[in-house]
């Protein structure tokens, strides 16, 4: 996947990609006023990626996405998720209940569904970059 | 008959044509874009049921990321479906009769709709009636995913995660220890 691809295709590919990563980021954070949240925005920030990598190659997009920085967000992810638990368990609510963290139960509410939905983004993202380096990898050897 | 019903009925009409011309298919490569047409017809049919959220990931993750990655898969292993010449008897039979007892279950549930079901009478109300007051987000559906129901979510990435670690496992191995006929595929093709 490393020959170079048309000029079209290129200029393309730099247009839409960043709007796509910012996509990806509205429907991160912006899931809990309207549809979306941390799996759709997972997926479409992975799919940015991949489409950078399918015009641009493998090995220029892991310049940018390292395979090794990558493996590892794919746990990072849900070490956050299931670490929040962990927090309200210590703040004194039970696991996951997202009312003891912070000074009334409404922030609490908000500021667990804003971590875990970044954690389920993180991994989902992690998980299908990393299913398409290994695919893309397994076919170039 | 107004717009609805047509988007439904054009919708479900489309997507029957799309899974018997699947079926009938041996190109894999073909069958690997209907189905991504599959998923944005279903995603589609979401839309018009009013389940946005369902219909963003079944466009997201069926229509554009699968479709990419079987289309990896694809490259590695080949593109025709091998032809099977055992009989086709007992296949059928097995499918008639689990759609016959599926669509016998059918029978027993609640009309589409129905007010007084099940579903909508149990934590339903409760979702729709507290979760402003309870968690102060104003989409229902985040709130049931990541709040009232966050353990099972908490079980999804997990899931996520370990098909994740499977996939690496399979795929970091040697690609000549593989089995003979996945290279056979891949040089018929090359």
């Amino acid at each position: 996947m490393s020959k170079k691809r048309s000029l079209i295709l290129r200029e393309v590919c730099n247009l839409i990609v960043p709007a796509v990563l910012l996509y990806a980021f509205y429907v991160q954070f912006h899931g809990d006023y309207g549809p979306g949240g941390g799996f759709q925005a997972g997926v479409i920030f992975a799919a940015a990626v991949i489409l950078y990598a399918l015009v641009y190659g493998r090995e220029k997009t892991q310049q940018i996405f390292p395979a090794s920085v990558v493996r590892y967000f794919i746990s990072i992810g849900l070490l956050l998720y299931a670490s929040v638990g962990v927090a309200s368990l210590f703040m004194g609510g039970n696991y996951l209940d997202y009312n003891v963290l912070s000074h009334n139960p409404i922030h609490g509410q908000h500021l667990g569904i804003f971590l875990i939905e970044l954690g389920v983004g993180i991994t989902v993202a992690a998980v299908m970059i990393m299913i398409f380096y290994m695919l893309d990898e397994y076919a170039s050897r | 008959m107004d717009i609805n019903t047509i988007i439904d009925i054009s919708l479900l009409t489309l997507l029957a044509i799309t899974a018997v011309i699947l079926l009938r298919l041996h190109n894999l490569l073909a069958v690997v874009l209907l189905s991504g047409i599959y998923s944005l017809l279903t995603a589609g049919l979401f839309v018009s049921l009013d389940a946005v959220d369902v219909a963003f990931t079944e466009a997201a993750v069926g229509a554009g990321l699968t479709t990419v990655l079987l289309l990896g898969a694809i490259a590695v292993t080949g593109r025709e479906q091998s032809v099977t010449r055992h009989s086709r008897i007992l296949p059928i039979a097995v499918t008639t009769i689990t759609a016959a007892a599926l669509i016998y279950g059918t029978l027993d549930m609640p009309k589409f709709a129905d007010p007084n079901a099940p579903i909508h009478t149990h934590v339903a109300p409760r979702y729709i009636e507290k979760s402003g007051e309870e968690i102060g987000i104003p989409n229902i559906v985040t709130s049931v995913l990541a709040s009232y129901r966050g353990y099972d979510t908490l079980g999804e990435v997990t899931v996520v995660f370990t098909a994740a670690i499977g996939v690496m496992l399979l795929l970091s191995g040697s690609r000549k220890s593989k089995s003979q006929n996945v290279k056979k595929n891949v040089d018929k093709n090359e």
